[in-house]
């Protein structure tokens, strides 16, 4: 496959064709804020953290569906990005009900951690308090609506990683929500494996493992890389 | 009443072959037909769904159910697209549904003057859902059911040669109920 070389801020580095952006600074040990992107399920360019500047283009692009090409010249940290990046961070905030003290993933939420990375320290909109509901129906996993931030982490690896293709969102704009089956209790649907993969791909605490406490939800992000290894590349490395 | 609001009889599957749907409902077979011709491929769903809507009026979790069975897609997925586009109504508020057909031979044999009757009877439209949410209306394109025109499903109940009278006595049985 051809080589790409291209810049980075300012770093000049190869990636091959095809890679994205994300990709390639990664290896090349830049980081992107990301926060719809899950290592194993394709992206889709949704949430917007990642967008990047790339000198000659007007808008700004998402570096998770971006790909290389030859000698682009790209930015990741610009005053402007910083910008967008923490209106991006306030909206999601105001959105839905975010209570952090009273969150069963406090301490490993990538939404608080990407706010305090981004020095967000208030949010500049009005919240909206929207009223949504809590799905406590399954035996082991509960789904809370207010802490979604509709990244479809959860849809892709249900569908893509685990093929069960039990969630899936309903609805648009303001009304959207992650819905299980025919829009039922989780708890009766009759699709869902009880894999666990959704809550381990939630950055958030909307999906979690029953009897967690506040702070208590940690993700096991690895055991997804691994299921993702072992199936795609049959490489089976724990 | 005559003859004329008797429910149609779902006649038995001939021969062992299981027609459509285990309701009997005519409806899901023309449905069934209708994504054979597109080779019940995934990514004919928006047309698939469109057809529905047409036959049905509306579209109901067994209804969606159906479709997700016949595409072999997640259940999910279905009522995902089906909420995603305005155009598409799901199972409406109403205790009961009144579902006008107003397709070609419907509409000839007057099928709009059934639905003007129930409007200025209930002081609803078309689509909409009556104020204490008894009754909801709707409309449909072709059942398939022509040669019964005019037809109207009550509650799911396919029902030959309806008058604005006919449809008006069912509606106010619903409304006093
Ligand atoms: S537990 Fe597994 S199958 Fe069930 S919804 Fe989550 S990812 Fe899908
Ligand atoms: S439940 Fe979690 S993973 Fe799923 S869309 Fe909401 S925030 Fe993302
Ligand atoms: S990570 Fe790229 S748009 Fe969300
Ligand atoms: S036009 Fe009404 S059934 Fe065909």
């Amino acid at each position: 496959m051809a080589a790409k070389t291209l810049t980075i801020d300012g770093k000049q580095i190869t990636a091959e064709e095809g890679e994205t952006i994300l990709q390639a600074a990664t290896e090349a040990g830049i980081k992107i804020p990301t926060l719809c992107h899950l290592e194993g399920v394709y992206d889709i360019g949704a949430c917007r953290l990642c967008l990047v500047e790339v000198t000659g283009t007007p808008k700004l692009l998402p570096a998770c569906t971006l790909k290389v090409a030859e000698g682009m010249e790209v930015s990741t940290d610009t005053e402007r990005l910083r910008k967008y990046r923490r209106m991006t961070l306030e909206l999601l905030f105001a959105e839905r009900n975010h209570v952090c003290a009273v969150c069963v993933a406090n301490g490993h939420c990538e939404l608080q951690t990407l706010a305090y990375s981004q020095g967000l320290d208030h949010v500049r909109y009005e919240y909206t308090f929207p009223k949504w509901s809590v799905d406590n129906t399954h035996r082991l996993f509960g789904m809370d609506h207010n802490r979604c931030i509709l990244c479809t982490r959860c849809v892709r690896s249900c569908w893509h990683i685990e093929g069960a293709g039990t969630k899936n969102v309903s609805g648009r704009g303001g009304k959207s929500r992650i819905i299980t089956d025919l829009n039922q209790p989780w708890g009766d649907s009759e699709s869902c494996t009880e894999c666990g993969k959704c809550v381990m791909s939630c950055p958030t605490g909307a999906l979690f493992k029953k009897g967690s406490t506040v702070g208590e939800s940690v993700r096991d992000r690895d055991k997804l890389e691994f299921i993702v290894n072992a199936r795609e590349k049959k490489q089976w490395n724990a | 009443m005559s003859s004329n609001s008797t429910p149609v009889e779902t006649p038995p599957a001939k021969n062992g072959t299981q027609a459509g749907h285990a309701s009997g409902d005519k409806r899901f077979k023309i449905l069934e037909v209708h994504m054979k011709k597109h080779q019940f491929r995934h990514d004919a769903l928006i047309e698939v769904l469109h057809k529905a809507q047409e036959l049905f009026g509306y579209l109901e979790d067994d209804l969606l159910l159906f479709i997700s069975h016949k595409l072999k897609l997640p259940p999910s997925r279905v009522y995902g697209v089906a909420t995603f586009y305005h155009f598409f109504t799901l199972k409406p508020q109403g205790q009961h549904t009144c579902v006008v057909c107003m397709g070609t031979a419907c509409y000839v044999k007057g099928a709009d003057q059934v639905v003007e009757a129930v409007q200025n009877e209930l002081k609803i439209k078309a689509g909409e859902t009556t104020a204490d949410n008894k009754v909801s209306l709707l409309t449909a394109r072709c059942i398939g059911a022509c040669g019964i025109a005019p037809a109207v499903v009550y509650d799911g109940t396919v029902t030959p040669r309806q008058t604005p009278a006919s449809t008006l006595e069912k509606i106010n049985q619903w409304v006093k109920s």
